[in-house]
This record gives C-alpha cells, structure tokens and sequence, in this order.
C-alpha cells in the first residue's frame, strides 16, 4: 500500500502491520526491516519505511494509571496528547510541553523530542519521560528510565523509533488552575528588533513563539512575537475537535506567490497597534493549524516540504536573505529563541540559538536547489536541521548535525528502520 | 454526580471499547463481559484510570446456560443497571456458513439467539426497576437479506425484530431499547476486508451510541446516511434486485 508522510514527500510504498494490544509479541520480521508509527506527522521521511514494513501503534492508546498528586500518567504509546489534553484538563493538568499539532502519539512524541513554546523554559518533551517499556525484535521488554538501562533511554528520546516499539510510557503532567492562556503580541519591523524583544520579553513568559513574514518585500523580516502564560480564572474546559477539513488536494495555483503575500499581509496587520494583549483558550494558542484537519492538502498532491533549523543569532540574518531572496517560502515561518535546557535524548535537535521553521511548496527542482543550499548554509554556520520535518538533508550534513549517531546506531534494533536512516546515514 | 451503571456484553468489540470511554467520561461504573481475559483487563484498567469502577466477567457469552447467573451477579455487583450495552457479534464467511453447518449455527446463535436469551434474562430485573435502556448493536445486513451476506443479515435481522418487540413489551415499565444500525466501520470484525471512503471509525460510532441513548432514541443509523442508503435498498423491487450483485 500507498504511505505518504505529512509533508506529502516523498512517496513510499510498503506493508502495514498493526499492533494492537501491549502483551503481543513483536511482529515477525519477513526479512525486510520494520518501522513502528504512530500518526506519521512527521513531515519527510522519518516515519515511512519504503519498500519495507510499517508497524501501526495507534491502536494502542489506552490509559494505564494516573497519579493525581503526582501527575504521573502512564498510558500506552499510541495515545495521542489530543487524548491526553481530553483527558486531563477537566482534571487540571496539562501536557508539560507540547508541539504544534496535538494529532501525534506519546511514541511520536517521544520518539522525535519534540519541543514547543516553552522551550526556553523547561526543554523538550523528553524532560518529562519517567519511564517506558521498551519492545524489541528479540521480544525482550525493557522498562527505561534516567536510572535504568539508561543508555536505551537516552537513545530511544529522539531516536526516531530505531530502538524498539514503546509500549507504555510515564509522562509528568503540569498542574493548572485555568484552560486559558494569557496572551501578548507584539509586532517587530527587524530581525535585530525581534531580539531586543525577544531577550527583554522572554523571561516573562512560559510560552513564546514568534511569526515572521518570510515574503514582504521588508527584507528586515517584520513579524509578530507572542508571549503567553497559564492564566489562573479557573475554569478548566478541555478542546473540541475542528471540523473543517480540507476534502481535496488543492490546485497548484492556489498557494501561487501573490495569495500567500496577500495572506501574511493581511496577517500582520491583523494587529493594529504594536503590542496588544488578550486570553485566549489553549487550544487556538498551541495548535492553530489542527482547527481545519489534512491541513496538508492545501499544498496539493505535490506535497510540500517543511525546514526547521536551529542556527546562532549571527547567521540567523543571512539565513533569512537566502529565504526571502529566493521568494520561495510560504506563509508565516516561526521564530523562536531556544532555551539551554538539556535533553536526556541523544539526538536531540534543540540547542542554545534560534529555531526557524517554514514550509516550502514543493515546485520540483527548484525547491530541492534552495533546500540543498539551505542545508550547506546551516553546515557552514554550525546550526542543525530537524529530522522530524526532514526530507532533505544530506548524509554528510546529518553527521555532523548529530555527531553521536553512531551511538544510536548500535542501540538499533536490527529490525528496525526508516527511509530517513537509511538516507542519512549511507556511506 | 451519580454514576451510570453499565453492563457491557461483548466488552471487547472495538465500538464498545470507544463507546465505554465516552460513557466513563461523563461519569459510569461497569461490568464487563468478554472472552479474552488480557484485552478485559487492559480496558477495565483505562476505564479505572478515567474514574470509572470496573468489574470484570471473563466469559463465552454464546452459552446460554450461563446468562441467568451473568446478570444476576452483574446486578448484584453494580447494585442496579442503568444500561444494557450488546455489543458481540461475529461475522461469519457467508460461503462457509453456506457448506458448514456447525459455521452456520455459530453465526446464528452469536448474533441472534445468544443476544435474545441474554436480553429475556435482564427483562425481570429491569421491570421492577421501572428505568434503564437497553441498548444493542444490529447491523444494516439486516435491513435487507442478499447473496453475499445473508446469513450474518438473516441473523441480525432477527435481532432487529427482537429488539423492536422488546421496545414494545417493555415500554409500560419506562425501560427503553435502542436498535443501533451501524453500516461499514472499521473494527476488529471487518479487518479482513478492503476499506473504503464508506467505513466510519468505531470512535464516531461511540458517539452516535451514546447521543442515541441520551436523547433516548429507538432506532438509529450510524453514520446517519445510512438511513438513506437502506431506505433504496429496501425499496428496490425484489424481481430486480434478486438479479443484483449487492
């Protein structure tokens, strides 16, 4: 059957196995590896396995046992954080960081370290693994923690699912008194203004993120920066799915050059004066793009690439003119100050520095070009690219982006692999 | 908030697993009925985690010598019921059924005969209560019979009927029934077959189930085009569609 990841790209072809419930055994290998997925967001080709087998977990997403004075959950790793934020904002807990879909499992989460807002506050998801249970090829069940088989820990928290499938896993929740947030934003009409702000502002605030404009002709980057805090009125409402869908591949010309400048126009000046503050429930502060489902379409059946890097305040500007000379980006890219809080992942993407991240129509040859220029630009600078948005970069790149991947390497399971792995770490 | 006591029969099927969550989320203790004890006792543990009591009955519910002392203990264990959710079906290779009897007697007796047994024993309990729903999963296949399905129809067909005349002998006492006529979902029973755009996930049934049983109605399609969909079905002529390949 037919497998495409959310960017679209590449194209992958392969057999669907599902696991279903926590004591079966792990699957039979028929000689070709396997790659265990959850929701398969990531958007290039960590999550497909082409040519080979996919191990479907979504079906495991049962709750196992939550501590309420702790605010340790444990559940299977196929919940989703949608599950979780249902489950536990009535509660008043929430998730202790959380990316910008909520459509991804524990396993996924796990899986790529994913971070989000507060980085610079408390660091990646992987922060907030107690424990898992580890399955392997071998049938052999490991549970991982900080103290115990560490080494399996470390290497599975961004490790892109190459370790073994993740059972169960023990996340510590955050407490909160309120299901709304408390916002302000503030626009910027330079990059070297984005960071003043971005220094002065950021230790106010649990959550920031900014958005820029890559297509204004302002090539001093204009943008907004957003600042938010859990508020504390009380009311604990959880989300409500969206039901807006997008039911067909959009045509190309729908995103064509002038619609997408028209829209981040609009955007910016959506914000009349230059900061404003306001509340806002979670579920439109963290996950803006989940209110219309298989957003992705919009980008029609070509699919669309997403480039997110980590990168020091010095080459952040230059990196900047390459994307906007070359017109190419689309929409809003997200600006973000990472913190220096350490991840126990081994391949963990976020350092110290600023994370850029935006999407790329995928128009053929061209895009590949600027993607492949993007990515010499970032080896040269010392920067890093994400593999969870990845579809791109070359192997030499990888290694030097991840230098210790041949740790992970040897935590393998030999069954296991991806599309992703395979790419970056050939000869 | 008081909890609503729910027994599950067939607590294992994949849209009585979704449609439990959902019960647990708005406040219900269980009892639950299934064959295989592993898969009971993963989801009496996520049910417990959402706040739920859960008691377990690992059980063959195709012996019908067991049902009187199966609801019974349910009763006794939950202090009264509030809710009768049937949920276990199985569905048969019709081309088996037709050349093995022992197949087509399973089928018959799982989807049909077990479920009236179970039901007829729940009806004195439920009557001196004077409250409670009973709520059973049908099947569209039983709106109409044909060739490729018609043993499994035939059966939930039967089912259908029970269920109506039950709504009717049980409507004095204020015990209501719920007929659920679910079309194609993707379970655990039709994973052996090819989907398409006309499968519904067992979530999205759950929540049918449960807005039926909330607003009290008797008979509803799950998805709701199913109601169209049968309704041609139904009133295609029997001398054309006895030709058909449906």
């Amino acid at each position: 059957m037919n497998f495409s990841s959310w960017g679209r790209y590449p194209k992958a072809i392969g057999k669907e196995i599902s696991y279903k419930w926590r004591h079966d055994l792990f699957p039979k290998a028929d000689g070709r590896s396997i790659l265990p997925v959850g929701c398969g967001r990531s958007y290039g080709d960590s999550c497909l396995n082409n040519n080979a087998n996919i191990l479907h977990i979504s079906p495991l997403n049962r709750l196992i046992n939550f501590d309420d004075e702790t605010g340790i959950l444990k559940c299977e790793g196929g919940v989703t954080l949608d599950e979780i934020l249902k489950f536990a904002v009535p509660r008043g807990w929430f998730l202790p960081v959380t990316p910008g879909t909520k459509f991804v499992t524990v396993g996924g989460a796990i899986a790529n370290d994913v971070h989000g807002k507060n980085h610079h506050h408390c660091g990646t998801f992987g922060n907030f693994v107690e424990s898992f249970e580890l399955l392997r090829s071998d049938q052999s069940r490991t549970i991982c923690s900080k103290n115990s088989s560490a080494e399996l820990f470390s290497a599975t928290i961004g490790g892109l699912g190459l370790t073994g499938v993740i059972v169960w896993a023990e996340i510590k929740l955050k407490k909160i008194k309120s299901s709304k947030i408390n916002t302000s934003s503030i626009k910027f009409n330079s990059i070297d203004d984005f960071l003043e702000i971005s220094k002065a502002e950021s230790r106010k605030y649990e959550y920031t993120v900014s958005w820029l404009d890559c297509l204004s002709s302002n090539t001093q980057g204009r943008g907004i920066f957003m600042g938010g805090n859990h508020s504390e009125d009380g009311l604990l409402k959880p989300h409500k799915n969206g039901i807006l869908s997008v039911p067909l591949d959009f045509p190309e010309f729908a995103l064509g050059n002038l619609s997408m400048k028209a829209f981040n126009l609009a955007y910016f000046h959506k914000q009349r004066s230059s900061e404003v503050s306001s509340v806002s429930h979670y579920d439109p502060f963290f996950y803006p793009l989940d209110f219309v489902l298989n957003w992705n379409k919009i980008y029609g059946k070509r699919g669309f690439f997403q480039f997110q890097c980590v990168i020091s305040e010095s080459a952040i500007k230059e990196l900047l003119d390459i994307i906007i000379k070359s017109g190419s980006g689309s929409f809003l890219a997200v600006l973000k100050e990472f913190g220096n809080i350490e991840s126990p992942g081994l391949l963990s993407f976020p350092c110290p520095g600023i994370t850029l991240a935006l999407d790329f129509a995928n128009r053929g040859e061209r895009t590949l070009a600027l993607l492949k220029k993007l990515d010499e630009f970032i080896y040269k600078s010392g920067g890093k690219i994400y593999p969870a948005k990845d579809a791109t970069m070359s192997s030499v790149s990888f290694k030097k982006y991840y230098s210790n991947w041949h740790e992970l390497e040897k935590l393998r399971d030999p069954v296991i692999n991806s599309s992703f792995w395979q790419r970056v770490t050939k000869e | 908030m008081e909890h609503k006591k729910i027994l599950v029969l067939g607590a294992t099927s994949s849209i009585a697993i979704e449609t439990d969550k959902l019960f647990a989320n708005a406040g219900a203790d269980f009892y639950l009925a299934a064959r295989n004890k592993d898969q009971l006792e993963t989801i009496a543990q996520d049910l417990r985690t959402r706040g739920s009591s859960v008691y377990t009955h690992c059980i063959d519910l195709k012996d019908p010598s067991i049902h009187s002392a199966l609801i019974n203990s349910a009763h006794q264990k939950l202090g009264r019921i509030d809710i009768i959710f049937l949920a276990y079906g199985i569905l048969p290779e019709q081309k088996e059924c037709e050349t093995d009897q022992q197949a087509l007697l399973d089928a018959m007796n799982v989807n049909f005969l077990s479920p009236a047994s179970i039901l007829l024993e729940s009806v004195p309990i439920l009557e001196s209560q004077k409250s409670g729903t009973i709520v059973a999963i049908s099947s569209v296949a039983g709106d109409r019979g044909r060739k490729s399905n018609f043993i499994y129809g035939s059966a939930k067909a039967g089912l259908t009927t029970f269920l109506a005349g039950l709504r009717n002998k049980l409507s004095p006492s204020g015990v209501h029934v719920v007929t659920v006529l679910p079309g194609f979902v993707d379970t655990k029973m039709t994973e052996h077959l090819p989907k398409n755009k006309l499968f519904a996930k067992p979530a999205e049934i759950g929540n049918g189930i449960v807005n039926a049983v909330n607003k009290k109605k008797d008979v509803v399609y799950l998805p709701w085009f199913w109601i169209f969909i049968m309704m041609i079905i139904r009133n295609i002529p029997e001398k054309i569609f006895k030709k058909m390949n449906l």
